[in-house]
């Protein structure tokens, strides 16, 4: 268990990145470990289609 | 009202992949397409008024008058044409295809491919090779001597084969085409080759006559790497109409575009199109061309991406990634990995080898693709923008999701939610 952000960022890092593959590929590229998980949010955000879809799914 | 709809959408798949497409006849367009009349065109994509149209579709247009006879010179086709008394409409709307313009005239042969599980008949048009071609809006005296010829010596000697076969499975050569690095849109190598194979000795037992046997052999074999394209077509539209009209359905049975706008039809919600500015195509161009001389994308032939096939499958076809300029074999794989989210089955029938004989992925739900933004991917030919200029590369195009949108509120609409 970590116990303060300064003890977390003192050791090496690997890094979970989800949704913006740019943050991603910044740390790649500093070759910090770092897997990146395409995700984007459901219907783009979008409150009336995210709506519609939970009656069709209802 | 999940249920209905899993259910619905379940039994269109079943539908899909119970399909057995099986080339049985060639015929005139007029004899199939119920009440064609001389003044009837068929096109590719929804839609479209002929001043609306692009200019390799009027271009095609022009040809198919000349090659009919309604017209005697270039001129005078373009008058006739913008004159009102042709009749334009969508192939899909009369259980037809057409690759890139998908101009069908009256008296052009065309395939006649049955579903045998279902009866349902679908129809393409016959692929003319490279060069000077009407379906990339050419209408040159070359590209009407070509469509005469098709009509007088080649449909007659491939109707003479096939009937004397007795029809040719469709789904046997895809199937084994996409084993051999076909994805059957844009890369039909194998599936060309398997064809031909089948073909060569019925059609010399048909052909007496030996120096149209040659023609016809040569017409074939030399740079017509596309030729079971349409037949490939055939077979998808007749798979995907036997899963139209289901109701509750929301999976996609239509995709096509007309060089102008893209349209989809979804299963449940009848022939409503919803349609879309047809998207620019990414791809490579031949040496002199480049994105300003490219037309938006057009075609019929998206048919084969709305069954599985084509960009969905493009994990089945390692050759094709760079003649599309998509990247990777790596992307390729990722492509065909993302249509697994907006699809509710895969095809067993179609296994991939290189995806470890996985299926491809079948039945585009619209669900899917509003909840996941994750839009069809379509392989496509890329035309120039000016009649008669022809094919000028090859790329990826993906179909707008502003089609999926309204699709989706049509379909809440219609069941009152």
């Amino acid at each position: 268990m970590v116990s303060s952000p300064n003890e977390l960022f003192n050791q090496p890092l690997a890094v979970i990145n989800i949704g913006l593959k740019i943050f991603a590929e910044a740390l790649q590229e500093q070759a910090v470990p770092c897997v990146h998980v395409d995700w984007r949010p459901p219907a783009g955000g979008d409150s009336n289609l995210l709506a519609i879809l939970a009656k069709l799914n209802s | 009202m999940k249920a209905k709809i899993d259910n619905a959408n379940a039994t269109a798949l079943q539908r899909m992949l119970d399909s057995q497409p099986v080339w049985v006849d060639v015929k005139a367009a007029h004899e199939v397409i119920p009440a064609m009349d001389k003044y009837q065109i068929f096109h590719a994509g929804p839609p479209v008024s002929w001043e609306e149209m692009c200019q390799p579709m009027q271009g095609a247009i022009v040809a198919a008058l000349k090659y009919e006879g309604l017209a005697t010179s270039t001129d005078e086709a373009f008058a006739l044409a913008s004159s009102g008394k042709i009749k334009f409409s969508p192939c899909h709307e009369a259980r037809a295809v057409g690759p890139m313009t998908g101009i069908i005239s009256y008296s052009m042969p065309v395939l006649v491919v049955e579903n045998k599980t279902f009866g349902n008949l679908a129809f393409s048009t016959i692929n003319e090779g490279a060069g000077d071609v009407l379906r990339f809006g050419a209408y040159s005296d070359n590209a009407v001597h070509r469509l005469i010829w098709m009509e007088k010596v080649l449909a007659p000697a491939l109707k003479a084969a096939v009937n004397k076969m007795e029809g040719l499975s469709l789904k046997v050569i895809m199937a084994q085409a996409l084993q051999m690095g076909d994805e059957l849109h844009m890369r039909n190598q194998a599936s060309s080759a398997l064809f031909i194979k089948t073909m060569a000795k019925p059609l010399a037992e048909v052909v007496d006559d030996n120096k149209k046997l040659q023609e016809i052999m040569a017409f074939l074999t030399q740079n017509n790497d596309q030729f079971f394209l349409n037949f490939a077509m055939a077979a998808q539209k007749a798979t995907a109409d036997a899963a139209h009209g289901i109701e509750y359905s929301t999976l996609v049975t239509t995709i096509a575009r007309n060089g102008v706008n893209v349209g989809i039809r979804v299963s449940g919600l009848g022939d409503q199109w919803f349609t879309a500015p047809a998207p620019p195509v990414d791809g490579l161009y031949f040496t002199g061309f480049s994105a300003a001389d490219a037309n938006p994308d057009i075609g019929d032939s998206a048919i084969m991406e709305t069954c599985g096939l084509g960009g969905l499958a493009m994990a089945a076809a390692p050759a094709v990634v760079r003649f599309l300029g998509a990247g990777t074999y790596r992307d390729a794989l990722k492509y065909t990995n993302d249509m697994y989210e907006i699809t509710v089955g895969e095809n067993p029938h179609f296994a991939m080898p290189n995806l470890d004989f996985r299926g491809t992925p079948m039945g585009i739900d619209i669900r899917k693709v509003i909840e996941t933004s994750i839009t069809p991917v379509i392989n496509t030919a890329i035309v120039s923008s000016k009649a008669g200029v022809g094919m000028i590369g090859a790329g990826v195009a993906r179909a707008p999701l502003s089609m999926f949108e309204q699709a989706l509120l049509a379909f809440v609409e219609k069941l009152n939610l």
